[in-house]
């Protein structure tokens, strides 16, 4: 009986490193393929902006920031980001949480409603907004309604791509939320803090918001990253934030467009680092 | 782990606070088409521990729920020493409630949890900081003031869910299932322990349970509730010895429901005519006995036979097998569980005293 017992133990011994080693060797190769799928493209870019007549050039980086335009769009597309996340969260958070509490059952209405955005072509989209926007009868010219449609595409900041962005964003502000209240048992968190006396706005901000704090941020990271990087509305309606301004450059300075390109990427991986520290601190 | 809450600290805190009185009148709630509340009445007296009892769905959460201002009733009204607070909103209302699930912010620290109410009425830090610990110490868990809920086990963190119930100093606490999601050990511990402060306080507390022996242990009355309506209300002895319906009966404790025939106040079951307990009865009935009502005896000319039999210390319960192929439960002095072993013959008979009959059930 004793002779037999270290057998298995062997055995268990020389299967194991095999065992792990298989599936060590396959998540070598499906990292090195996903990273490779995203590292290329961005090896290439880089490449595009060092390539010189004369050899390696770091010329296209030093223009970034001399660049006509740049900084006011770059300024323009955070103050865009920065209304479209106040906006958007201060319309979600409340609903979701009126939603959760009061009629559960409207949950999937909610939903579809914040996905819906994802299913309408930008195209689509901005084509509805420009016909509103046109839409200004000569009778209407005195009236604060046709000064409020004038004052929304003010080119300095235009109120109306933070509409637009903010329906943009409402799907993935909703998921962010969503799976941050599903974390929490929201019922019962409101209902301790109502009975130890808060009022609502207390529980709002005292109780709610600290406890959604990684998911707020996820949320406006993703807000963010929407807007820095939004086209399509923002060029149809003819008004000039980052991402347009790159395409507009890269018809003069092709270098220069890719630089900021990848500069702009950097920035918003900073901005997820911070993001996730942040959030890992919190949990 | 407990500190007894005796000599000055448990005076000056019973000084601090004493009960209210609290009366629900004619309560009624429905969702959707589900009755919760069906004109639900009962009084709690000022200091008393009033247990809501019940299966689920019989609207004892409901009712607790209708007193912190979570639900609205359709009808009736909800009074605290005679005032009512029906429309009162549940931030200004004087209860103080332990919950269920686990309820502590989870952003705050115990001590923080505890001094949250008392934040929200803008009392100084340093005041509220040590009546935090004050209350911290009450509940005995005098040294986790900076431990976070996700760093205490479930019972800590029911305890401090206690004392944040407590810090501003309710007049009424209510208690929903705080115990269900603790194991046994630590549930027995800290129903003793809730009592323990309730009487040291004498705040008046309703306390709902689907655990009819948690609701026996601590109560002074309870009340029984089915289908939104209250069905007994009782001391536990009064309600475990005379239940005043079979469904009461039933729920609380164990039951053996023994075939008999009644003719009005008389009923004759296994071999003895007994007293109805309740409004005569005719015909066929099923009587209700409880296991230690049931007296068994080994004898050759038996008709029933022991076929299981469970050793519980000072007693042993019995599986005994009617001549009829039916079966009941007995409790038996423990010593007599070796003469009473499985295949013994026996023959069976019942305490001799007023007994509930209800409707025979139709077999499933």
């Amino acid at each position: 009986m004793a002779a037999l017992t270290p057998a298995p133990i062997a055995g268990d011994a020389s299967s194991a490193p095999t065992r792990r080693e298989r599936p060590r060797a396959w998540r070598v190769a499906v990292l090195g393929l996903a990273a490779l799928y995203f590292l290329v493209p961005l090896a290439a870019s880089f490449w595009f902006t060092v390539d010189d007549p004369q050899g390696f050039s770091l010329d296209a980086y030093g223009q970034i920031f001399s660049a006509p335009g740049f900084a006011s769009s770059l300024l323009l597309s955070l103050g865009l980001a920065v209304a479209t996340i106040a906006v958007v969260l201060l319309l979600t958070l409340p609903a979701m949480l009126a939603v959760r509490l009061g009629a559960p059952r409207l949950r999937p209405v909610l939903e579809v409603v914040c996905t819906l955005p994802l299913v309408v072509p930008p195209i689509t989209f901005v084509a509805g907004i420009g016909t509103v926007l046109r839409f200004g009868p000569e009778y209407l010219a005195t009236t604060p309604f046709y000064r409020t449609i004038i004052a929304l595409q003010n080119p300095d900041f235009p109120v109306v791509l933070v509409l637009a962005y903010v329906v943009l964003a409402l799907p993935y502000v909703h998921r962010s939320l969503d799976a941050g209240l599903r974390a929490i048992d929201v019922r019962t968190l409101v209902e301790a803090a109502r009975n130890c006396g808060a009022s609502w706005p207390h529980v709002v901000f005292r109780v709610i918001v600290p406890n959604l704090r990684s998911a707020l941020a996820g949320a406006s990271f993703l807000t963010l990253a929407l807007v820095l990087g939004e086209f399509t509305v923002a060029r149809l309606l003819s008004f000039q934030p980052f991402p347009v301004w790159i395409v507009y450059i890269s018809g003069s300075q092709a270098q220069v467009s890719v630089a900021v390109s990848l500069f702009s990427l950097l920035l918003t991986w900073l901005v997820l680092l911070v993001v996730s520290v942040a959030g890992r601190k919190r949990s | 782990m407990t500190t007894p809450v005796t000599g000055a600290t448990g005076e000056a805190v019973t000084e601090a606070a004493t009960g209210a009185r609290v009366e629900l009148r004619g309560l009624h709630r429905r969702f959707g088409g589900t009755v919760a509340l069906d004109g639900l009445d009962l009084s709690i007296e000022p200091g008393e521990l009033l247990a809501l009892l019940g299966p689920s769905g019989c609207g004892k959460t409901t009712a607790l729920r209708c007193v912190a201002g979570f639900e609205h009733p359709d009808e009736g009204a909800v009074l605290i020493d005679g005032r009512d607070i029906t429309g009162v909103p549940a931030n200004r209302r004087d209860a103080g409630m332990v919950f269920q699930s686990y309820s502590l912010f989870p952003n705050l620290n115990a001590r923080d949890n505890v001094a949250f109410g008392l934040r929200v009425r803008k009392v100084a830090a340093a005041r509220r900081h040590a009546r935090a610990q004050e209350l911290l110490e009450l509940v005995g868990l005098p040294s986790v003031g900076e431990r976070y809920p996700h760093q205490l086990s479930g019972g800590q963190q029911q305890r401090v869910a206690l004392a944040r119930a407590l810090a501003l100093e309710p007049r009424v606490l209510l208690l929903d299932e705080p115990l269900s999601a603790l194991d046994a050990k630590v549930r027995s511990a800290l129903r003793e322990e809730i009592r323990r402060l309730q009487l040291s306080l004498g705040i008046t507390t309703i306390f709902v349970t689907h655990d009819q022996e948690e609701a026996l242990s601590v109560a002074d009355r309870v009340a029984v509730l089915r289908a939104g309506r209250l069905e007994q209300i009782a001391d536990p002895a009064t309600l475990y010895d005379r239940p005043a319906t079979p469904f009461v009966a039933e729920f609380v404790g164990t039951m053996n429901r023994v075939p008999g025939a009644a003719s009005g106040d008389r009923v004759a079951v296994l071999g003895r005519t007994l007293p109805v307990d309740g409004p005569p009865a005719h015909g066929p009935v099923e009587v209700l006995v409880r296991p230690e009502a049931v007296i068994v005896t080994p004898s050759a000319e038996g008709t029933a036979t022991v076929v299981a039999s469970s050793f519980r210390g000072s007693t042993a319960r019995l599986r005994v097998q009617l001549a009829d192929g039916g079966e009941l439960l007995a409790d038996v002095p423990g010593h007599d569980s070796v003469r009473l072993a499985p295949g013994v013959t026996v023959t069976v008979t019942l305490v001799d005293r007023p007994v509930l009959v209800s409707e025979p059930r139709r077999s499933p």
